[in-house]
């Protein structure tokens, strides 16, 4: 098996098996938040690193998830699953909003105007607070699962289910279309891919995964706050979306698993806990120095080398190709010699 | 009301041009979207604070010395965290990010985060017209028309303005007429955060100052930009006079209207947007090969 396979099926175990080992509350708490924000993370690198919709307000879907999940379930009664539904749904609807507003937007001009959304959002709910609750937002709602560790595979399976859908998407043709995209639209549309469908089509998958995983987090925390929708957490995404790997999927799953236990570790140290936001800018400063292309595929090219020939890839300690048995370490020796 | 309205709108509208037109600049020669661009205003006024209110010294030393030192620290950032990583955009973006992070910790680890008040450097009340102004306000009106002039200036009757001209323009061929093209990178990121760092020197007695204090003049700036286009100071300067009395006259007249002035300011930007993609006198980049 290859080696980034065996980490990924080892990373899986343990988020399945966590609660067997470590059922104290508090790891569940901050593993359930890490799950939640690596699907968020995820569903970013769909529209931003494969689409190149760098999206500076993925809070909006986010946020939208998790008001309009925890107003529904609060003020209409909606059952949780349903109300998560719902604002998923919604979010989604939003999606393709913004993705509409968008399209005839590229690059800089791009990531400048959708920060802009969701701040348009905050003022709309700070405006009436009566509905929304103003700035201490809205509490009181119901769990999804009555128990801790019920509460936290509530989590880990839907982002499980998130993570490997949206991956699924990227791999498949649909993917492959979106990297079009992104190099070169021109050249896309030229080749007879209809471009706006493609680009609505990842605004709107993109934000229903997102908007899943606000309504999740509202359910989780029993509430929402104008926290889901700041500008903060918008480049909270595009941090981990960047500092993982863009355009890999797994790169900002693994940028969340790392930084998100971390800065909560380093919180609970009391003297730390205040500097802990000032220790992740300067970590990801650091590593961004060393590994500019992101943490995963720096770790990947690290255990894995690509075959010159049919470019799979390999385990580094191979001699030779696993699939087409050329020379993996004489790039050009396979290639005129070789039996077939 | 109608009087409030004109005068606050110049005011804060000046003040982002100051901010814009730095942050335009940067994108249009190196390319980088700085989003700590509003970070090194805050940390102007907070030094500004320092100097002036801790340190006992005049409201002019206070100013030049936080102007410069802010300058110079923006130089050894660039230097020691963007050069490196250059030739990757998004590593680009989220350095700003990080280092905006790192200024707003350390200022809140060093002075707390309660909002601190400067004394005016000039009290009273001018008459122009007819109209009451605070002299503090027309003293931010003043400097932002000297620094608009200066600016201009610098641009188009300067060697070094030319070269920022050019590489704006187009990079590889400036790079080919034999102009050190990182070394007008450098000198536009110095130029950018010295008006960043003016504007925060000169609106901090009239805002408060607060660790946050640079969230949301980035979001203003970001609007103000896209509304006049990137990289175009025209646009800059006039985006950012149309949102200056966009938020005023929201403030005044609509009820609730501090809680919408953002939104308000910002769905014009997004207006504007669909109806002209690349701002009111944005230039269309060529896309880069």
């Amino acid at each position: 098996m290859l080696p980034s396979r065996t980490l990924a099926a080892i990373w899986v175990a343990a988020v399945v098996l966590l609660p067997l080992v470590l059922p104290d509350p508090y790891v569940l708490r901050v593993a359930a938040m890490t799950c939640i924000f690596a699907a968020l993370a995820a569903s970013w690198d769909l529209l931003a690193g494969y689409a190149g919709q760098v999206n500076f307000g993925h809070a909006l879907f986010f946020g939208a998830g998790a008001y309009s999940s925890a107003l529904l379930s609060l003020r209409l009664a909606f059952s949780p699953l349903f109300a998560v539904g719902t604002g998923a749904l919604i979010a989604t609807v939003i999606g393709f909003c913004v993705g509409y507003l968008c399209l005839r937007l590229r690059g800089s001009y791009l990531s400048l105007a959708t920060l802009a959304f969701p701040l348009i959002l905050i003022g709309v709910l700070f405006a009436f607070p009566d509905f929304s609750g103003g700035e201490l937002g809205i509490t009181g709602l119901q769990p999804l699962a009555s128990s801790r560790v019920g509460n936290y595979y509530v989590a880990a399976i839907a982002m499980l289910v998130l993570v490997f859908g949206i991956w699924a998407f990227a791999d498949s043709r649909f993917g492959l279309v979106l990297h079009a995209i992104r190099d070169d639209e021109v050249a896309a549309r030229a080749s007879g891919i209809d471009t706006t469908r493609y680009k609505l089509a990842v605004f709107g998958i993109s934000a229903a995964a997102a908007g899943t995983t606000g309504a999740l987090y509202a359910h989780f925390m029993r509430g929402a706050g104008p926290s889901t929708l700041e500008t903060a957490l918008s480049f909270q995404v595009v941090i981990w979306g960047v500092f993982g790997g863009l355009a890999t999927i797994y790169g900002p799953v693994t940028a969340v698993f790392v930084l998100y236990p971390l800065t909560e570790w380093l919180g609970s140290f009391g003297a730390f806990g205040e500097l802990r936001l000032l220790i992740f800018a300067v970590v990801v400063l650091l590593v961004l120095l060393f590994m500019p292309r992101g943490l995963a595929p720096w770790v990947r090219d690290r255990i894995e080398t690509k075959c010159p020939r049919c470019k799979q890839q390999n385990p580094v300690w191979r001699e030779s190709c696993r699939v087409c048995a050329a020379s993996l370490h004489q790039p050009s020796a396979g290639l005129p010699q070789s039996p077939r | 009301m109608f009087q409030d309205i004109l005068v606050t709108g110049l005011v804060n509208g000046s003040a982002y041009a100051l901010l814009a037109i730095g942050f335009s600049l940067i994108f249009g020669v190196a390319r980088i979207v700085n989003i700590a661009h509003t970070a090194f205003y805050m940390l102007a006024a907070y030094c500004f604070y320092a100097l002036l209110v801790r340190g006992g010294l005049g409201v002019l030393l206070s100013g030049l010395v936080a102007v410069s030192s802010v300058t110079l620290l923006s130089l050894v950032c660039y230097r020691l965290v963007i050069e490196p990583v250059r030739q990757h955009e998004a590593a680009v973006l989220i350095s700003t990010i990080a280092l905006a992070l790192i200024f707003q910790e350390t200022v809140l680890r060093l002075f707390g985060g309660n909002y601190l008040g400067i004394p005016s450097a000039i009290e009273g009340v001018a008459h122009v017209f007819g109209i009451a102004i605070p002299w503090q306000r027309l003293l931010i009106l003043i400097i932002a028309l000297a620094m608009l002039v200066s600016i201009w200036f610098l641009l188009h009757r300067t060697r070094l303005g030319l070269a920022i001209r050019a590489t704006a323009n187009d990079l590889e061929v400036a790079s080919l007429m034999g102009m050190d093209v990182n070394r007008v990178a450098m000198a536009t990121v110095a130029i950018s955060v010295a008006l960043a760092a003016v504007a925060g020197v000169s609106v901090a007695p009239v805002f408060v100052v607060d660790p946050f204090m640079w969230l949301s003049p980035l979001v203003t700036v970001l609007s103000v930009v896209v509304l006049g286009g990137l990289g175009s100071i025209q646009g800059s300067v006039i985006g950012a006079l149309v949102i200056g009395y966009v938020e005023a006259i929201t403030v005044f007249v609509l009820p609730q209207g501090a809680f919408l002035k953002g939104a308000v300011a910002l769905s014009i930007m997004v207006v504007v947007l669909l109806v002209r993609p690349e701002g009111l006198f944005g230039v269309a980049f060529e896309e880069e090969r």
